[in-house]
């Protein structure tokens, strides 16, 4: 066919796989890219459970024998990196993808293969993280690697266990970068016409301030990380007080990113709660504008606490006091969140599905750990609970009693938009009430053992010091979440194949979603929605009485408005243009762990075969077709 | 509808009878149990001062949470769906409301805010009169130095009555020294000193420990303080300013092994030990001079006796994970003359 222009050579010609393991590796579809984020996350999710449970095996006896010492801090450390960068956040960014263009009416990313190339160096930062498990070691400095424990290789056992921590999380930090430029354009410039920023759905909003947030927020742990691998590889000496460096300087970096990093994984769950209760409660988001603009001021107000990390390091009493004010303040904004969402439950008429139980669940256990929070702010009193299992219980209960815990109830509610079929809701319920119970007794525990002096990060405890029975209990609860979590799979994989036909609107939903089929087309929309009102969907299906009750708009009526709206589209989604699935992607991100392994072994030859191969994966980005060549 | 009222009923009913007992079940622990690191039952002004500040915040916490929570029950069950509410009113919001629990938990904070920051800098304050002594952090140790030129490790000595001040230095990572029942935790930080003031009021023994990760055997640096009257503190220190007994016959064969003996690695004793009126002046590892006067050893995991001791020399880092002593290869007949000197250094 290509008479007039050159043939284009094999390797540059677009992939057409439409099934298959192909389809999956180059795809550029935000949904199925999604899947895989969901997916890999989700493996992520029991490889760091798995080690949860032998860190809680270890601790259930004192003085007990299950792991070295040495294991134990490679597992701890792991179990925390992982949990973070490779559950929470990747679960949030499995979210964003699905949802996103689906929420504002889109028909993908504003960058499908920016989007594939976000995905394939998650998996790879992942993996080149696990790999160390292998060759060495994991990483034993815990998730907050202080220097110059890091940094001096005389410190920690193993020769390179910190390479992969700096230059593992390095790789995921750039997966980050990628997809929040990727969805913050998607955001503010291909929602459907007439949805103003003010017409968003919540989850919108919360994912544009999680985004920025992590446009900020990741370089300065880039930062951070380049500084530690020049410490461990070059010998420069950043951090090391010796040769005139300073280890506080990698404690205000790391919490300078770490504490926007921790509304980074909390604002998804938020959104998520905020899209489920309306829908269970039949009723409108109680105070959109305060949720939407608490949440902005989170995002605002979580850059200047980081410090509260850090009262007991020795900054002086004028630092620790203005940290301690800021920290307190956060706490309202938060709490507002936390009223208008009971707000929005009260006086509805609430239905008690799964997702609308993990809702609620969350705005319980979050109460909980809001209020230990605010606790931590009295600094002098935080001087004694710092490092102890009380701060522990504060974050689990935040990052687990409302992360985690949100996140599944977004599994639960969009299961039936991904595949079609709703979950079996007896095993969502056992699941639920499981889950709860056994992260109240995992968790819960913790608050008395840290307020009775027991620090974290130690790998045996002696007798006798009125820690046992908790220990033993919160063991016994961790193996619970464990058993819950076993529940919560065989759902998932028997729905995905048996579940009831769910039908485009199972939950009579309020955001554009719902108002296509289940599962969604390649293209999502065969026609792109106009908005009118915040909540579109809901607007289209009732109006509102005298009394502002909700009345079932005819159904003709509806239908004449859709025959409308179908003369604008043209025939149904055929002639649709969707971006080509692409290699490159792929071929981009790998050149990262291999040049990451060049820097551990120190091999010129391994960085330059990695330099080469990421050059090529973007040469071949830039250069192949914008589609796929019709034969 | 009826019937699955009355469910939901029970189910309410069942849950509020958890919540109550669980939470009865947990200040009762908190409460009514003390520990030794049990920070709610503070003995040091300053811990006291730090807890006064809990009880006031703790208390706030738990009124708050028992209303929110309550609150939340309250909801889940009035509002459940039924015929009567299947099509709520559609309410967008309440500013005036929303104002109000806006200011709310601002006000109770500013309060907080208040209540915290004066303390803040009391606690920062130098103390007059102190006893001052500097702290070293090592992987995993404690070294104490008094003005007065006494050298021990991991248990300080203390007297009653007076502000201790401690200078905290590290010798190798972040370390943080922490006596939870005279004060809140300081970090020990490499190339910085840190200040930390305790105190206490009566004699007596209290348990600390490391808590900042610091390596492998993070969970083994222990410290104790131990609180004497100042007639008492005195005489410790008269005693430990004494050197070392360097005539004593019947640990001679020990005493000369540790003086001059070369083991495994090309190794030394007095590398690493310092013991006052010998040639041993090593400084990497504890002073021994009066290590018999301790009633633990090796970062307080051990009861000092003759049994501990063998087992210890026979392979240190096979008690201790990490440990800086190697195992020296020491035969039997070399273990029991070092245990003999060691506990002769009284």
């Amino acid at each position: 066919m290509a008479t007039v222009t050159t043939p284009t050579p094999w390797f540059l010609r677009r992939p057409k796989a439409k099934k298959g393991i192909w389809s999956w590796v180059t795809t550029v579809d935000h949904k199925r890219i999604g899947i895989l984020y969901g997916y890999t996350a989700f493996i992520f999710f029991i490889l760091g459970g798995l080690e949860a449970l032998l860190i809680r095996a270890q601790l259930a006896t004192p003085e007990a024998q299950v792991v070295s010492a040495d294991l134990y801090n490679q597992l701890f450390t792991t179990h925390g990196v992982t949990m973070i960068f490779l559950v929470v956040m990747p679960l949030g960014a499995a979210f964003f993808n699905y949802f996103i263009p689906l929420m504002i009416g889109a028909r993908d990313v504003a960058f499908p293969r920016l989007n594939a190339l976000s995905y394939w160096l998650f998996l790879f930062g992942g993996l080149f993280l696990y790999s160390s498990w292998l060759l060495g070691g994991a990483p034993d400095g815990g998730w907050f690697g202080y220097a110059p424990l890091t940094t001096g290789a005389e410190f920690l056992p193993g020769d390179h266990r910190l390479d992969f921590y700096a230059l593992g999380i390095q790789i995921l930090g750039v997966a980050s970068i990628v997809a929040s430029v990727n969805f913050i354009v998607t955001i503010l410039n291909m929602r459907a016409p007439g949805m103003k920023l003010l017409k968003m759905p919540v989850f919108i909003w919360m994912s544009l301030v999680v985004n920025f947030l992590l446009l900020f927020a990741m370089p300065v742990i880039a930062v951070a990380l380049f500084f530690m691998t020049f410490d461990r590889t070059f010998e420069a000496l950043f951090f090391d007080p010796t040769g005139g460096g300073d280890p506080i300087l990698w404690q205000h970096l790391f919490w300078l990113f770490g504490h926007p990093e921790v509304y980074i994984l909390i604002l998804p769950a938020m959104g998520i709660v905020s899209e489920i209760l309306p829908t269970f409660s039949r009723k409108p988001l109680f105070g959109y504008s305060f949720v939407v603009f608490s949440g902005a001021a989170i995002g605002f107000m979580g850059w200047g606490v980081w410090a509260h990390h850090m009262f007991t390091v020795g900054l002086g009493p004028a630092a620790n006091a203005a940290f301690a004010v800021s920290t307190m303040f956060i706490a309202v904004p938060t709490g507002v969140k936390i009223f208008n969402w009971m707000a929005t439950m009260a006086g509805g008429s609430l239905q008690f599905k799964t997702p609308m139980l993990f809702a609620v669940g969350f705005i319980a256990m979050f109460i909980i750990g809001g209020l230990s929070g605010v606790t931590h702010s009295i600094v002098p009193h935080d001087a004694q609970q710092q490092d102890t299992y009380y701060i522990v219980a504060h974050f689990h209960y935040v990052l687990f009693g409302g992360a985690i815990i949100g996140l599944f109830g977004g599994l639960y509610y969009w299961f039936p938009k991904i595949y079609g079929r709703l979950m079996d809701e007896r095993l969502g319920k056992i699941h639920f009430w499981m889950m709860l119970i056994g992260f109240n007794m995992t968790f819960g525990p913790f608050h008395i053992l840290g307020l009775k002096g027991m620090p974290r990060r130690y790998y045996t405890y002696q007798a006798g010091l009125g820690w046992e029975m908790w220990n033993m209990l919160s063991t016994i609860g961790a193996f619970l979440i464990a058993a819950s979590t076993l529940v919560f799979m065989h759902n998932w994989m028997k729905s995905k194949r048996k579940g009831e036909i769910a039908g485009p609107d199972p939950w009579d939903g309020r955001t554009l979603e719902w108002s296509i089929p289940s599962p969604p087309p390649e293209y999502n929309f065969a026609e792109i929605p106009t908005v009118t009102e915040r909540d579109d969907f809901w607007h289209r299906k009732y109006k509102e009485d005298k009394k502002g009750r909700p009345v079932p708009v005819p159904t003709g009526g509806a239908d004449a408005e859709d025959e409308q709206h179908a003369e604008v589209a043209h025939d149904e989604g055929h002639g649709i243009h969707m971006p080509s699935p692409s290699y490159y992607p792929l071929v981009a991100a790998l050149g990262m762990p291999v040049m990451a392994y060049a820097v551990v072994l120190q091999s010129w030859t391994l960085g330059v075969i990695g330099g080469i191969i990421a050059l090529a994966g973007f040469y071949g980005w830039v250069l192949e077709p914008a589609t796929a060549e019709d034969h | 509808m009826n019937r699955l009222g009355i469910r939901a009923q029970t189910k309410v009913k069942y849950i509020l009878r958890l919540v109550a007992l669980g939470s009865a079940l947990v200040l009762s622990a908190c409460i009514s149990e003390d520990a030794p690191m049990n920070y709610l039952y503070p003995e040091g002004p300053q811990a006291i001062q730090a807890d006064r500040l809990w009880d006031v915040t703790f208390g706030i916490a738990a009124v708050v949470f028992f209303l929110v929570e309550g609150a939340l029950i309250y909801i889940l069950f009035k509002y459940r769906e039924g015929k009567a509410n299947a099509a709520p009113k559609q309410l967008h919001g309440h500013t005036k409301l929303e104002l109000l629990w806006t200011a709310i938990p601002a006000v109770i904070l500013t309060g907080i805010a208040f209540m915290t920051v004066p303390v803040i800098f009391e606690q920062a304050r130098e103390p007059k009169g102190a006893v001052q002594i500097e702290v070293v952090g090592h992987q995993w140790w404690w070294e104490y130095k008094y003005d007065n030129g006494v050298v021990t490790a991991n248990e300080l000595h203390i007297p009653t009555g007076r502000p201790i001040l401690l200078d905290l230095r590290s010798a190798d990572v972040i370390h943080s020294f922490w006596i939870p029942k005279l004060a809140g935790k300081q970090d020990v930080v490499p190339g910085r000193i840190n200040h930390l003031t305790i105190s206490a009021t009566e004699p007596g023994e209290y348990l600390g420990q490391c808590a900042e990760y610091c390596g492998l055997s993070h969970a083994n640096m222990r410290a104790k303080a131990y609180a004497h009257d100042p007639a008492d503190f005195d005489r410790w220190v008269q005693e430990q300013l004494a050197a070392a007994p360097a005539d004593d016959a019947s640990v001679a064969a020990g005493r000369d092994l540790f003086l001059t003996g070369t083991f495994a690695g090309g190794q030394q004793c007095v590398s690493c030990h310092t013991v006052k009126g010998t040639a041993a002046a090593g400084i990497i590892g504890p002073n021994l001079t009066h290590l018999a006067s301790r009633d633990r050893f090796a970062g307080e995991m051990f009861e000092l006796n003759d049994e501990n001791l063998r087992r210890w020399l026979a392979d240190p880092p096979a008690r201790k994970p990490g440990s800086k002593m190697p195992d020296l290869n020491l035969t039997d007949q070399q273990i029991n003359d070092l245990t003999a000197y060691l506990l002769s250094l009284e």
